[in-house]
């Protein structure tokens, strides 16, 4: 069980930081975007994970009020992520930032 | 009265999980009970107009998300296919990281969905999954706007950028 | 103890580190845009520090925090989002 959380915590770990990393090296907003959001979204998941297994494991009423109630920390994170992320992008073509080396634009060429 | 009542349920099961091992009657005590269930019903009396849709066939489609055969679907999806698609999203994302290959544009799907609940699912897949991030909604023709990391196609079929997720997405929510 | 504290804390550590990272970006960014990216990215990452954290001091209140922070940052990202609409 030891084991099973180090490795969900690696993994976890691995995802923040290649997060963060994109961040800083992609060259506009939606390839940004891309990083941050998935990167950070799934390292999380797996952060969270790991401490629902810690307080599955470890047992009694207090551990497992903290893994329940990371359950649902986990579900908020899960559906409000997204939608942010697609606000902003929204937002920012709005406010007129155009895609870097863009191949294709169908949404400015249709508005 | 229907929607009232579906809101002050969903309330309600969220204030008892929440409050998961307090006291003697079941696992709840009777003060949270009492508590949980007045401010349940508060909720539903505010809430009944903000939280449903107006329309008459989107609060249908959103009634039916009741049906426990519908949850076990939808986490069959999220353990499954999506999972896995999300890991694959990170190497991908980790591959253009290091060596900074992208190819990058927007383009147009048309997910043949009929509810608001299906569109929505269906985007918030394609946003956490590998390469692509919706951008845009057009409300009246229901067209999908895509930013694609890698675009190899610039009129792309949904099952090109998205995978399975809009069978998915229908087999859920229809 | 099946996994010690320590483990909790260094955990945490590597996500400051990771928010640190972000700030750059908050500093650097050429767009409003940019800046709101990084503000959501090191929302989320709180997130996770709280929760981590709440593990290794065995304080469910922590949990609780994170869930409203995560809601009201929600909130807060669409009001931004919203407002960089409205201006050209």
């Amino acid at each position: 069980m030891t084991i099973l959380i180090y490795v969900l915590f690696g993994i976890g770990l691995a995802a923040s930081v290649l997060g963060s990393v994109a961040l800083v090296r992609f060259p506009d907003v939606y390839t940004r975007l891309h990083g941050a959001t998935k990167c950070t979204t799934f390292g999380s998941i797996f952060t969270t994970a790991a401490v629902i297994v810690y307080g599955f494991a470890r047992g009694g009423a207090a551990h497992q009020t903290l893994a329940i109630h990371s359950i649902i920390a986990l579900v908020a994170l899960l559906l409000t992520n997204p939608t942010g992320s697609h606000a902003i992008a929204r937002a920012a073509h709005r406010s007129g930032v155009k895609p870097v080396g863009a191949v294709v634009d169908r949404l400015e060429e249709e508005s | 009265m229907l929607v009232f009542l579906a809101t002050s349920i969903v309330a309600f099961a969220a204030y008892l999980l929440l409050t998961l091992p307090s006291g003697t009657v079941g696992l709840w005590s009777v003060e949270e009970l009492v508590a949980g269930a007045v401010l349940a019903a508060l909720t539903g009396l505010i809430a009944r107009n903000v939280g449903f849709p107006a329309e008459r066939k989107e609060r249908r489609a959103m009634l039916r998300m009741f049906n426990p055969l519908r949850w076990v679907l939808f986490l069959v999806y999220l353990f499954g296919p999506f999972l896995f698609a999300m890991a694959r999203a990170n190497l991908d994302v980790a591959y253009r990281v290091i060596t900074g290959k992208i190819r990058p544009g927007i383009v147009k799907l048309m997910p043949e969905l009929s509810t608001d609940l299906g569109r929505t699912l269906m985007a918030n897949s394609i946003t956490l999954t590998p390469g692509t991030l919706s951008v845009d909604i057009d409300e009246d023709t229901h067209a999908l706007y895509v930013h694609w990391i890698n675009v190899s196609n610039t009129e792309p079929s949904s099952r090109e950028v998205c995978g399975s997720f809009e069978a998915w997405a229908r087999r859920i929510t229809e | 103890m099946i996994v010690s504290s320590v483990a909790f804390f260094a955990v945490a550590a590597v996500l400051s580190l990771c928010m640190i990272i972000s700030v750059v970006r908050i500093g650097l960014g050429p767009t409003v845009a940019d800046r709101v990216v990084g503000l959501d990215t090191i929302n989320t990452m709180v997130v996770a520090t709280m929760i981590v954290l709440a593990a290794a001091f065995d304080q469910v209140v922590f949990v609780d925090v994170a869930i409203i922070y995560a809601l009201l940052s929600f909130v807060g990202t669409l009001y931004v989002a919203r407002y960089l609409e409205k201006s050209p």
